[in-house]
């Protein structure tokens, strides 16, 4: 039983100030990206997320060059580019977009600027990496407490708004109509969303933080009906898989080829598009065995849902929908037909 | 509401039920300009509670226009709009916009978006209560939804999905429900039962209904008044008093003749020949009549 | 440093030319997509010792295929996003094992820093050539498909074709403009000077001239400008693809006032 143990927890992985710090702002990361997420699934901005992510490659090169620690620089640039897509209509903001697309590639060239102007003797290969793909063990001790504090405070934020949000992001018609400031939600969900990114950034880089922002939340929606459910789940999700990763790249260090071990950043992404692709790949076998009625996700039930109707249906299918009809034609048949028909 | 070219018939339709209780909604001389162009002007009518008034108009009309006016949703260049105060209910208007698709991976289920009905506005995690579970509850057991409040949204049928909306608006208890355009879409069947659904609404729980359509017929069998737009303006009362070729081709600017065949009412532009006699009362059912 | 100016020109006409058909045909997500895969594949051409341009080339071609196959609805899809990231996850880790060539990855992402090595000027040459030659005689059939959807469907088997065809050249530019800008701002240059040209000639053979045209006055005067402030191609690239974008909606939007205020 040691061995074993010690085999999974190679020795010293909780002895190591740097695991236990990685593993702490993480946690606190992988938490708040599951939330924000779960929000920008629903949503539909994914894009953004994305597109802040890239952007925030420019801004972490930034800190870079001026010698302070990424995450400002992430964070700073995450904000200022949140508040712009707010300005602008994030709406607009799609992956098709081809301005979107040549403001992205605007903001790596000065990624690329600012990486190689900051870079020392090693070569801007190095910064390129800590920046892209994250560093997360050699994440300095100071930053702990911000890192985790700026996290609680997005996490609150989100957790304050959570029902108008929730109810704006699935219908802005219906929030309106229901007393939600819709546009000021919009805004505070984005600040929250940037610093979600931000400090995915310094876990596991910039350009990678859209699938710890998108994955987890995505995979728990497919399990989950229940919205509570659902972000609970992909909260878990999104801890494991920036845990284990920790983890195997602890244990990674003796791995060949260079005994060095393996990037973090690799692991996360590895597990969170497992843990999806065992979900499809679950929900697919699931749909190749007949079932009756047809029912379930689809180009079919998205047709439903439009409300576009083929040809009425026998009694046979539908039958639950049928449960009032009695009720309510048994009560037309009563009725006269009033005045002016 | 005298309109701009030629005077139209002041007709509000009567007040049911007992006369000192407020109406539902009122609105008065509403005008709303859209880019430039005066989209609605000088709109007044009324519904009062427990009715269910019908707003036809042809697309393009300006009757989402002005249910989001009344919704709060777009600002009046003129005119007010007054809905009762139901009790302590938060909301007093209950809004059901078009149908829209949601996703099938969306976590969220019917009951879900019906609580948000409730308490969609405040802030703060949401703790489990009795209460909200009972009023969901019973606000799917009205429009007859119990059966599928657990399936996503993208999962429910069009129908479906019509019903959960309504039990949303419901749910804050309001002193009036505007419908847009629900039964757009929907096949003949499924229409026939959101038009009972929503009389029933209106007189069990004297909640005033307003219901859009650029078709009338569906909602003939059930509807108190009519409020008919066209051209940016609005003739309104019931249905006997409204949908009549001289009033419509006031409201229009050009002739019309009404159609009445096996109850039903059809609308169309006229030759331009002398007026023809207006189509008399039908009190007594279906007539067939060509005018 | 002779070879270098080759290169970039070589790499910008073909950016140019294909991107105008990027454009045209709305393919901006594949032009996202395929350098993510090509990063990869370079890194694992690396760790093998091969050249580069054999694991970029094998990557694009495998990721335009799978483009080809997923189909529409496959773009807005989480797991699209997901693989993407993976591509480049697997691409750090890959460069990660061999010893010494982690440098390679600020040249793989933002293109080179020091000027391309004159030995890949034939191979390049040589994708050039091949891919000129099948957008020539993807042409029509790419315009037809792009105007007029269904029509082309009835054509027969070459409008089928021209899709996935027109992918396969897509990996091809790709692999030779990575090695020069790089596969975060391949994007920029196969997109920025297409989109506007188009904004500023309504002709297709008047844009698709313009395309490269305006595709090679931001390359050349970025290996220029990199070579005078000794700084690398990337910024230069990127900054300059969005400089032209910018330059040409203003000047499309400004011609359009006066017409519309006389109307």
């Amino acid at each position: 039983m040691h061995e074993l143990s010690a085999a999974i927890l190679a020795p010293g992985f909780f002895a190591s100030a740097a695991v236990r710090r990685a593993l702490a702002i993480g946690g606190a990361v992988a938490l708040l990206s599951a939330v924000a997420g779960a929000f920008t699934v629903v949503r539909g901005q994914a894009f953004a997320g994305h597109a802040l992510g890239d952007i925030g490659a420019a801004g972490g090169a930034s800190a870079y060059l001026a010698g302070i620690a990424p995450l400002w620089g992430f964070v700073w640039i995450a904000m200022a580019a949140a508040l712009a897509m707010e300005l602008i209509g994030v709406q607009r903001a799609r992956g098709r977009d081809i301005a979107t697309g040549v403001v992205l590639g605007a903001a790596y060239g000065l990624a690329a600027l600012f990486l190689y102007l900051g870079s020392t003797g090693a070569g801007p290969s190095g910064a390129a990496a800590t920046v892209l793909f994250g560093s997360i063990f050699a994440l300095s001790p100071s930053l702990l407490a911000p890192a985790v504090g700026l996290a609680a405070c997005a996490l609150a934020l989100l957790a304050a708004l959570v029902r108008p949000l929730l109810l704006s992001s699935l219908s802005a018609e219906l929030a309106a109509a229901g007393g939600v400031r819709v546009r000021l939600v919009g805004a505070l969900y984005l600040l929250a969303l940037a610093l979600a990114v931000a400090l995915a950034a310094i876990t596991i880089g910039a350009i990678l933080s859209t699938a710890l922002l998108v994955g987890p939340p995505a995979t728990a929606a497919r399990l989950c009906r229940r919205p509570g459910r659902a972000v609970a789940l992909a909260a878990l999700l999104g801890v494991a898989a920036v845990w284990l990763g920790v983890l195997l790249a602890y244990d990674s260090y003796d791995w060949p080829p260079l005994h060095h071990g393996w990037p973090v950043s690799f692991f996360v992404v590895a597990l969170v598009v497992a843990m999806h692709g065992a979900v499809r790949g679950l929900h697919g076998a699931a749909r190749l065995r007949p079932r009756a009625p047809a029912r379930g996700s689809g180009p079919r039930a998205a047709a439903r849902g439009l409300g576009l109707r083929s040809p009425p249906r026998g009694p046979g299918l539908r039958s639950p929908a049928r449960g009032p009809g009695p009720r309510s034609r048994g009560r037309r048949a009563g009725d006269d037909p009033p005045a002016g028909g | 509401m005298d309109g701009a070219a030629s005077p139209m018939p002041d007709v509000r339709s009567p007040q049911l039920g007992p006369a000192a209780r407020e109406p539902a909604l009122r609105v008065e001389g509403l005008g709303v300009r859209l880019g430039g162009r005066a989209v609605l002007e000088g709109v007044s009518f009324q519904v009062g509670a427990g009715q269910l008034t019908g707003l036809i108009g042809a697309n393009g009309a300006g009757k989402t226009t002005l249910l989001r006016a009344i919704a709060g949703l777009q600002r009046p260049s003129a005119g007010s709009v007054t809905i009762a105060r139901a009790g302590r209910a938060a909301r007093p208007l209950g809004y059901v916009p078009q149908r829209f698709a949601f996703d099938g991976e969306l976590p969220v289920r019917a009951r879900d978006l019906v609580a948000l009905g409730l308490d969609g506005h405040r802030l703060g995690l949401p703790l489990p209560s009795r209460r909200r579970r009972l009023a969901v509850a019973d606000a799917l057991e009205a429009v007859g939804a119990s059966a599928f409040a657990d399936k996503r949204l993208g999962e429910l049928s069009g129908g479906q999905q019509q019903r959960v909306l309504i039990a949303h608006a419901l749910i804050g208890a309001p002193a009036l429900l505007a419908l847009d355009e629900p039964l757009a879409n929907l096949d003949l069947r499924a229409a026939q039962e959101v038009v009972a659904l929503l009389a029933r609404i209106a007189r069990e729980r004297g909640v005033g209904v307003l219901v859009s359509a650029h078709e009338m017929n569906p909602l003939l069998p059930v509807i108190d008044g009519v409020v008919y737009l066209a051209g940016g303006r609005a003739a309104s009362g019931s249905v006997e008093q409204v949908v009549r070729s001289e009033v419509l081709s006031a409201l229009y600017g050009h002739h019309v003749d009404v159609l009445r065949v096996h109850g039903r009412v059809i609308v169309v532009a006229g030759t331009g020949q002398a007026e023809h006699a207006p189509a008399h009362g039908h009190e007594d059912g279906p007539a067939v009549e060509i005018v | 440093m002779v070879g270098t100016w080759e290169v970039a020109a070589l790499s910008a006409l073909i950016a140019g030319a294909v991107g105008f058909f990027v454009v045209l045909r709305g393919a901006a997500f594949a032009a996202h997509a395929l350098p993510n895969g090509a990063f990869a594949g370079a890194s694992a051409a690396v760790l093998a010792s091969v050249n580069p341009l054999i694991g970029l080339a094998g990557a694009s071609v495998l990721g335009a295929l799978g483009i080809a196959a997923a189909g529409r609805r496959a773009r807005n899809d989480v797991a699209t996003a997901l693989a993407l990231s993976l591509m480049l996850a697997v691409g750090a880790l890959l460069l990660s094992f061999s010893p010494g060539s982690q440098n390679q990855l600020y040249s793989l992402l933002f293109g080179e820093v020091l000027g391309v090595s004159t030995q890949q000027i034939v191979p390049t040459a040589a994708l050039a050539g091949c891919s000129l030659v099948a957008l020539a005689l993807l042409y029509r059939p790419l315009l037809l498909s792009a105007t007029m959807a269904e029509a082309a469907a009835l054509g027969g088997r070459a409008p089928r074709m021209a899709g996935p065809a027109f992918l396969l050249v897509l990996a091809l530019a790709t692999t030779l403009t990575v090695p020069v800008v790089g596969a975060t701002l391949i994007f920029t240059l196969m997109v920025g000077p297409p989109a506007a040209a188009r904004a500023l000639w309504a002709r297709p053979g008047a844009a698709l001239l313009g395309s490269v045209a305006l595709a090679m006055l931001v390359a050349l005067c970025a290996v220029a400008l990199a070579y005078l402030a000794d700084w690398p191609l990337g910024p230069f690239v990127g900054l300059g693809s969005a400089l032209v974008y910018g330059a040409a909606r203003a000047l499309a939007w400004h011609r359009r006032r006066p017409r519309a205020r006389a109307a």
